[in-house]
């Protein structure tokens, strides 16, 4: 990990909501792999003071261009989009746990909701290189917001978009898709983001399939790096309930820990 | 041979090659590929409580308007941990370690005070008698002066590490904290803790911090500590460590102008994990620039006339 100082290549809406940002990470030497954050200074106004953290959207190990899909949320992500090509931006990373994949070469099942969507990106594009498939369900409220489904396809993933706009997102039936997904794809593996309920129905499936199983999870950060404890977010060990840290501990955890009642 | 200003300052027994030190709970291990260690005046790792704690339900934190709030509740490993692992982490640095402690009871203040008198690596206590965190409402026993008195003589009795007090900001008068401190023994003061506060979603009507309230730090509370300093440093000689808003080389000269000896950075370590090295080579510059030999030189030397 690098404090970094990277330039931007570009910073655009993606709908009214979403935007998406690439910068040069030349800079860096080591892999950045997906799951893996950076912690990012959205502006020099002490109204935003502490750093954001960002997943990783796309990394292109070639060009070393780094992108992040992001949701404007609050003030440091508006004074975020307010970045314009040619500047420099702050940024310390990667951090984090990255996902893992189980040994085989089974296809892998993608479950996300709005912006969640953004790490299992980097999954999905990270996934043909070993040799296997991704199939995603993304849901979203709006089909404006069914982010990414287009890149999705680009890399290779097969997707199935639901919305809340459309009457298809429910428990039931984005879980009847999935059991037929396990079924028809002899998935091995699922990960999740972006939503408890979706992340319950994905804990509840790979118990009963027997799937490797990890969540990618988020919290309101201050160091990022593991030092100050404002991420603890309570995850289920062998001793019982836990408070672990998000940023270095995770974001990625086995789905299974995750407490989401 | 360019001149180079003398940074060195004293904190009771402790000889600190620059005044500058992170705040307790800001600082870690994990700093390390962002910074020398061994170019910090003293190591405060986080405060150690005698038993486990699992620390404040989220959200711990949340951002506001020139600072932030927290309510992290001192999630710590308990002191086997910390004298088996956190010590040693930080004993290749060639840096004093000030170990913060914090407890419920003046009991296991002195019961931690005694474990960690026998480390010779331990270079000082720094008695966390002022988190906010901890009880309903934000009490702390930093809070009373007879409660503060009688835990710094109890903790007095079974060390002769040096003490350093951590008084709390939220009080009426915080010369009388002070004071009940160095009755009780402390051989130095940190002025202060952070200020109990509050901030509400106005979307959804909700606390943004799960327990309700926490402990607001960061550039906007600088002017009450430069005054808490000054207050304090007017009514004792005991040294006091600055701590609360310092985010350049600048804002530790104004604390040492108006009393503090050295300064604990916190807040800013968050935004940059190098603040701590910008903050001594920006102090640097000011005594280059000002003809200032040493920097003990400037201790409360305000210009009142």
């Amino acid at each position: 990990m690098k404090n970094l100082h990277s330039e931007i290549l570009f910073n655009r809406p993606v709908n009214d909501r979403y935007w998406k940002m690439a910068v040069d990470v030349t800079a860096l030497e080591e892999s950045v792999r997906p799951g893996q954050f950076f912690h990012i200074q959205c502006s020099d106004d002490w109204r935003n003071l502490l750093r954001r953290p960002f997943s990783v959207y796309k990394f292109d190990r070639r060009t070393r261009i780094l992108e992040f899909l992001y949701l404007i949320k609050g003030s440091g992500t508006q004074a975020l989009m307010k970045k314009r090509p040619g500047e420099m931006l702050d940024m310390i990373g990667p951090l984090g746990k990255p996902f893992s994949l189980p040994a085989g070469d089974a296809s892998i099942l993608l479950a996300a909701r709005g912006v969640g969507v953004a790490t299992l990106h980097a999954l999905a594009q990270a996934v043909p290189a070993e040799g296997r498939r991704a199939i995603a369900i993304v849901s979203a409220q709006k089909r404006d917001d069914l982010l990414a489904v287009d890149d999705l396809r680009q890399s290779g993933a097969q997707v199935y978009a639901v919305t809340d706009e459309d009457g298809t997102s429910t428990m039931d039936q984005v879980g009847k898709l999935a059991e037929m997904l396990i079924e028809d794809y002899g998935i091995s593996a699922v990960y999740t983001c972006g939503s408890k309920r979706l992340a319950k129905l994905m804990q509840n499936l790979a118990t009963i399939h027997n799937l490797y199983a990890e969540i990618a999870m988020e919290a309101h950060m201050a160091c990022g790096l593991g030092d100050c404890y404002a991420c603890a977010c309570p995850i289920r060990k062998e001793k019982g309930i836990e408070a672990v840290r998000i940023c270095s501990e995770g974001p990625v955890f086995p789905l299974r820990q995750a407490v989401l009642s | 041979m360019t001149w180079r200003p003398d940074l060195s300052v004293k904190i009771s027994k402790l000889m600190l090659k620059n005044p500058i030190m992170p705040a307790s709970g800001t600082f870690g291990t994990e700093m390390s590929p962002f910074i020398d260690f061994n170019r910090l005046g003293a190591i405060v790792p986080k405060s150690i409580t005698l038993n486990e704690r699992s620390g404040n339900k989220g959200p711990r934190i949340c951002e506001v308007e020139g600072g932030m709030i927290n309510s992290i509740g001192i999630q710590s490993k308990g002191i086997d941990y910390y004298t088996e692992h956190i010590i040693p982490d930080f004993a290749k640095y060639d840096v004093p370690l000030i170990a913060s402690i914090s407890g419920d009871t003046i009991d296991e203040f002195a019961i931690l005070a005694e474990r960690l008198t026998g480390i010779d690596r331990v270079a000082g206590l720094e008695l966390n008698i002022s988190c906010p965190n901890l009880r309903n409402n934000g009490i702390a026993f930093g809070m009373d002066e007879k409660t503060t008195n009688e835990l710094i003589r109890t903790v007095r009795q079974v060390t002769d590490k040096p003490l350093i007090a951590k008084l709390s900001p939220n009080v009426t008068h915080i010369q009388d904290t002070a004071l009940a401190a160095e009755k009780g023994g402390a051989d130095a003061l940190t002025v202060a803790n952070t200020f109990l506060a509050m901030a509400i979603d106005t979307e959804t009507r909700k606390p943004k911090i799960g327990n309700l309230m926490g402990g607001f730090s960061g550039p906007a509370v600088k002017p009450l500590i430069i005054r808490l300093i000054f207050q304090v440093h007017q009514v004792t000689s005991l040294p006091i460590i600055g701590s609360g808003g310092a985010m350049t080389g600048q804002d530790v000269i104004e604390m040492i102008l108006a009393g503090a000896s050295a300064v604990q950075v916190g807040t800013a370590n968050f935004m940059k994990p190098a603040a701590m090295l910008d903050i001594i080579d920006e102090i640097a510059d000011y005594m280059m620039r000002h003809h200032i030999d040493k920097i003990a030189d400037l201790i409360g030397k305000i210009d009142l006339e």
